[in-house]
C-alpha cells in the first residue's frame, strides 16, 4: 500500500475506478441488522412490503458485522450498550458508514441522564443524521438517499496510508470512544 | 464420439462462463421472485429492473477489506471458501447438455466429459464441498461458525445417504451410472396402451423424485434446511467471520450448487434435453433444458418463501426415520419389478 502513496494525482483512471467501485458500494449497502429501541420498529417497517427499503436500493440486512457496510444506529444508546455498539463498528470491514437514526442516537433525545450516551457520534463516526422521534420510514429513506450521494463521492486513493497507519488511527479512535463511555 | 481436445476445451470454457453468469443472475432471480412472494418489488434502482444488481454486489464485495480474525487459523481460513466454490463448479463437468451435435460442419459433443460413473462423481463433489464449510467454520475460531459447520456436517452425512439411495432405482432400471446414457434412455418413447409418452424417469420413479428433491435442498443448505447458516440462532453460521470476496465465494458456491443440482435433477428425472423438436435441433434441446432448470430454481425460491426452518431434531428425524425407509422401500420395489421384467421370477 505504501508504494503508491502520493504517486498519482487524480486522473481519469483513478477517478473512473473510484466511480465504478463507489457505484457498487452505493448500490449494495448491506446494513447490520440490529435495533436498540423504538426507532428499530420504524426501521423494520421501512424494510417491509410497503416501503421495501431493503431490496429496492439493493440493500440487504446481514446479521454478521463482517459482511455489513452500513450501521444504522436505531434507538437510545445507553452507557452499557455503548461498548457493544463500538465493538460491532470495529468488527465491520472497511469501507463502512454509520447512519444515526432518531433523536436519541443523534443527541441523547429526551434522556438527559447519567445512563445514556449523549449522541452516538461520541463513540462512532456518524455520516448521516436522521432527525425525528422516531423518524418515519420516509425520513429514513431520505437519509439513505443522502448517504448514497455521500458514498458516490468516496475517495479510495485518499485513504491509502498503509495498514499500520490505519490500525494506529483505529486504536486512537477506539480509546477516545472508551474514554467518553467511562467519563 | 472422439473429437479434438480443443473442442472439449472450448465447450468447457463456454459452459463455465455461462454457469458463472447464470449464478450471478440466479441471485437476481431469487431476490425478484422472493420479493414478489412477499408483496414487495425487489431491486429496481440498480439498472433497468435491478438487472445490474449482481454486478454492483460483486464490485462492492471485491472492494471490501479482507479480514482475518486474530485467533483464526490463517491459511485454512483463507483456503476454505475456495474448496466450496471449486467443488461446486467441478460437478458441472459431467452434466450432458445434449448429445453429439454438428456445428459448422464439426462434430461437437455437448458434454464436457462422459464419465462412466458420472452420477457418483456429482455426489462425491457435493460431499467434498462440505469440507470447505467444516474447515471454514473450524478455522474461524468462532463458536457460531463452529456450530454451523458441525450442523452442516451432520446434515450432509444424513441427506447424502437419501440422495444416493433415491438414485439407486434409476441405476437398477438403466444399468448404468453415466449421465449421458441415462439421459438418452429418457429420449425413448414409452407406450402405455394407446398413450405414447416420453420415458422420463419421474413417471416410473415418482417416489425417488420426491426423495431426491428433499435431499437436494438439504444438500445445498437451502431453506427450509438452511440450519448451518440460521441467522436467528447462529448470526450467519459457518461464514460469520468471512468478509468481502471470501464471503461471496461461499455465497456463490451455494448458488452454483443450486444450478448444478437442478441440472442433475433434470438429467435424471425430466429427460435432460428431451422435448418436442429436441431430436432434430440441438439448440431447441438446450432451450428445453434451460426451461426445466429455471422451473427447478423457481421451486427452490418457492420453498424458501413458504416454509419455516426445521428444528435440528426434526431435521435428523425426517432423514433417518422417514426418508431412509422410504428410499430403501423404493429400491426394493424397483428391484422386484426389474426381476419380473427380466423373467427371473414367476
Amino acid at each position: 500500500m505504501g508504494l503508491i502513496d502520493d504517486r498519482f494525482d487524480k486522473n481519469v483512471f483513478t477517478t473512473s475506478l473510484d466511480f465504478l467501485f463507489n457505484w457498487g458500494r452505493r448500490s449494495s449497502l448491506w446494513w447490520l441488522q440490529f435495533g436498540l429501541a423504538c426507532c428499530a420498529i420504524e426501521m423494520i417497517s421501512a424494510s417491509m412490503a410497503r416501503f421495501d427499503l431493503s431490496e429496492r436500493f439493493g440493500m440487504l440486512f446481514r446479521s454478521s458485522p463482517r459482511q455489513a457496510d452500513l450501521m444504522i444506529v436505531a434507538g437510545t444508546v445507553t452507557k452499557k450498550m455503548g461498548p457493544i455498539v463500538r465493538t460491532l463498528y470495529d468488527q465491520m470491514p472497511e469501507p463502512k458508514w454509520v447512519l444515526s437514526m432518531g433523536s436519541c442516537a443523534n443527541v441523547g433525545g429526551p434522556y438527559d441522564t447519567y445512563a445514556v450516551v449523549q449522541g452516538v457520534d461520541q463513540i462512532v463516526p456518524v455520516d448521516v443524521y436522521v432527525p425525528g422521534c422516531p423518524p418515519n420510514p420516509e425520513a429514513l429513506y431520505y437519509g439513505i438517499l443522502q448517504l448514497q450521494n455521500k458514498v458516490i463521492k468516496y475517495e479510495t486513493m485518499a485513504r491509502k496510508e498503509g495498514v499500520d497507519a490505519a490500525e494506529r488511527e483505529r486504536q486512537a479512535d477506539r480509546e477516545e470512544a472508551m474514554a467518553v463511555l467511562r467519563g | 464420439m472422439d473429437q479434438p481436445i480443443w473442442i472439449t476445451f472450448f465447450v468447457s470454457f463456454i459452459i463455465l462462463n455461462v454457469l458463472l453468469i447464470g449464478m450471478a443472475y440466479v441471485t437476481w432471480f431469487e431476490r425478484k421472485v422472493l420479493a414478489r412472494f412477499q408483496d414487495r418489488l425487489g431491486p429496481t434502482r440498480t439498472g433497468p429492473a435491478g438487472l445490474l444488481q449482481p454486478l454492483a454486489d460483486a464490485v462492492k464485495l471485491l472492494g471490501k477489506e479482507d479480514l482475518v480474525p486474530a485467533a483464526a487459523d490463517k491459511w485454512v481460513f483463507l483456503f476454505a471458501p475456495v474448496v466450496t466454490f471449486m467443488t461446486a463448479l467441478i460437478a458441472a463437468a459431467v452434466i450432458p447438455f445434449g448429445d453429439t451435435a454438428t456445428i459448422f460442419g464439426q462434430e461437437v459433443n455437448l458434454f464436457p466429459a462422459d464419465l462412466n460413473v458420472g452420477a457418483l462423481f456429482i455426489l462425491a463433489a457435493g460431499g467434498a464441498g462440505v469440507y470447505g464449510i467444516i474447515l471454514g467454520g473450524w478455522a474461524s475460531a468462532n463458536r457460531y461458525s463452529l456450530l454451523g459447520a458441525l450442523r452442516s456436517a451432520a446434515q450432509v452425512i444424513s441427506y447424502e445417504l437419501i440422495l444416493g439411495f433415491s438414485l439407486v432405482g434409476i441405476f437398477i432400471m438403466t444399468g448404468t451410472l453415466s449421465l449421458r446414457e441415462i439421459m438418452l434412455r429418457q429420449h425413448e418413447t414409452l407406450s402405455i396402451g394407446p398413450l405414447e409418452v416420453s420415458n422420463w424417469f419421474i413417471l416410473s420413479q415418482p417416489l425417488a423424485f420426491v426423495l431426491f428433491m428433499i435431499g437436494a435442498v438439504a444438500e445445498t443448505n437451502r431453506a427450509p434446511f438452511d440450519l448451518p447458516e440460521a441467522e436467528s440462532e447462529l448470526v450467519a453460521g459457518f461464514h460469520t467471520e468471512y468478509s468481502g470476496f471470501r464471503f461471496s465465494l461461499y455465497f456463490l458456491g451455494e448458488y452454483v450448487s443450486m444450478i448444478v443440482v437442478s441440472l442433475f435433477a433434470t438429467t435424471l428425472f425430466l429427460g435432460g434435453t428431451s422435448g418436442p423438436g429436441a431430436e432434430e435441433y440441438w439448440g431447441l434441446g438446450l432451450l428445453w433444458l434451460l426451461l426445466k432448470v429455471v422451473a427447478f430454481l423457481f421451486f427452490y425460491v418457492w420453498l424458501r418463501a413458504t416454509l419455516p426452518r426445521f428444528r435440528f431434531d426434526q431435521l435428523m428425524g425426517l432423514a433417518w426415520k422417514v426418508l431412509l425407509p422410504l428410499a430403501l422401500l423404493n429400491i426394493l420395489v424397483t428391484a422386484f419389478f426389474r426381476l419380473i421384467a427380466n423373467g427371473e421370477v414367476f
